[in-house]
């Protein structure tokens, strides 16, 4: 069996010491985990490397506007003040020639210190299964408002994004991140959980972001994060209805988008054809 | 008089281009060194910024990355890479305008002046000898605390178009840093993004 062969680092990050650590690598991207331009302060590396499959001159091409739009939703975010990572640096033009040069791109972001919502949400279930049968109604009760509390906040945090003119493209559990909270899963031994469940709510991977204030898309955008969390998270699916309240109270538009989200569920995430 | 020049080996930048900074309050002569820039004499091959227009370190420290970035994958704009300092600041792609609005004016008081060691003999040494006879003003410690007596937020603010943002004075202690937090990663946007 060939060894595994972790993916090689564009210049400039050749010269940065300690080397960026690999956190996640998907068909599109890798993410790293590295220092900033102050050495004290951590980052978060996104690299879109080449697809040697496609036609170098196409590759360039769709490797520049996708980090590029990325990086431009992030921007407009953080001039409106929604909570997301921000942009620290960019490279969009890779170097070298168009045949043997490097065709990728990255994006430097700022670090996020905490749990995804997906980690958060299973931590609570885990611990809400394990304790059920000791709890009284009312610490079942405090438990359970917790849970509806943070799903209230992400409602209110992606009603900020869509107030801002951004659809995400890909909201699950995993792409909201609580900040602040442990990361590893040791808290489901003590005894009060859900205060592991405080902190702010940060929209991380805007890798399929778009710029839109059509009702449909923010429709879809929030339709998509339901399926994904009564996918995942069966036990906080209930919950929903205190995201669909965190959203309409964020802002005008919300009621109207949360009319035609009745529509999306009806038919799904792809609008029909016929007619 | 004691130097505060700065060298900083940049994360992820080659070790063999450390930049050396130095910030200066109450200069007497400026027009003086605006002149050997525009007469384009070697010994004065510095990126000289107008502090006012810098907010913080990291402002600073981005417009420089990304300059001594595309230095190194040879991509630069303008003639060098304290030229292209300069114009890394700026948030639209005139060359001309930005040194205008970024770079030393002959009624320049407080300058940030960088140079990157391009070639081995530029040590921290051969700066802070040169800068030391060169400039007249007082040095100052090139940090966040110095940068916010000099800094003119609303000039800033303007020439990025960012006027709709909260400025840091405002509000009480926490309120005052969130909006220098989010003023201060909008410029960083601006410069990763200039030219997209």
């Amino acid at each position: 069996m060939a060894e595994y062969k972790p993916p090689t680092l564009p210049s400039p990050f050749t010269n940065t010491t300690p080397p960026p650590t690999l956190l996640t690598q998907g068909a599109e991207a890798h993410v790293y985990k590295t220092a900033s331009l102050d050495p004290a302060i951590p980052a978060a590396l996104k690299i879109r490397p080449s697809k040697p499959y496609r036609h170098p001159i196409l590759d360039r091409r769709l490797t520049r506007q996708r980090i590029i739009q990325e990086a431009r939703c992030l921007f407009k975010l953080i001039k409106e003040g929604v909570s997301v990572p921000g942009v620290l640096a960019l490279d969009w033009e890779g170097h070298g020639g168009a045949e043997s040069g490097w065709g990728g791109a990255w994006l430097l972001m700022e670090w996020v210190e905490g749990a995804v919502v997906r980690v958060v949400l299973e931590r609570w279930e885990a611990w809400m299964k394990q304790n059920e049968a000791s709890l009284n109604p009312v610490q079942r009760e405090r438990e359970e408002a917790s849970a509806r509390a943070l799903l209230k906040r992400m409602g209110a945090t992606i009603g900020a994004l869509h107030k801002a003119g951004v659809i995400h493209g890909d909201l699950t559990t995993s792409n909201l991140m609580l900040r602040g909270s442990p990361q590893d899963n040791t808290a489901t031994t003590t005894t009060e959980n859900g205060a592991s469940m405080k902190g702010d709510i940060v929209l991380i991977d805007f890798g399929l972001a778009s710029q839109s204030v059509q009702d449909e898309d923010r429709a879809v955008d929030l339709y998509v994060l339901e399926r994904a969390i009564g996918s995942t998270h069966p036990r906080s699916e209930p919950f929903f209805d205190a995201l669909v309240q965190g959203y309409r109270e964020s802002h005008r538009g919300a009621p109207s988008t949360l009319k035609r989200l009745e529509d999306v569920r009806m038919r799904g995430r792809k609008r029909s054809m016929i007619g | 008089m004691a130097s505060y020049l700065e060298t900083i080996a940049l994360p992820h930048l080659p070790p063999s281009l450390p930049v050396h900074v130095a910030l200066y309050r109450d200069v007497q002569n400026s027009a003086f060194l605006k002149q050997q820039l525009l007469a384009g004499n070697a010994e004065f091959e510095y990126a000289l910024i107008d502090a006012s227009m810098v907010l913080s370190r990291a402002h600073a420290t981005s417009a420089v990355f990304r300059a001594v970035n595309d230095y190194i994958h040879e991509r630069l704009k303008s003639r060098n890479v304290h030229s292209e300092i300069v114009f890394s600041l700026s948030p639209t792609n005139n060359i001309a305008d930005s040194f205008r609005k970024f770079g030393i004016t002959d009624s320049t008081k407080d300058l940030l002046v960088v140079k990157v060691s391009e070639s081995p003999e530029i040590t921290h040494d051969s700066v802070a000898t040169h800068l030391g006879s060169s400039i007249q003003g007082t040095p100052v410690p090139f940090d966040d605390e110095t940068l916010s007596k000099i800094s003119d937020v609303g000039k800033i603010k303007k020439l990025y178009k960012l006027g709709a943002l909260p400025s840091p004075g405002q509000g009480n202690a926490a309120q005052g840093d969130d909006a220098k937090r989010r003023l201060e990663l909008s410029l960083l946007g601006a410069i990763a993004l200039r030219g997209s």
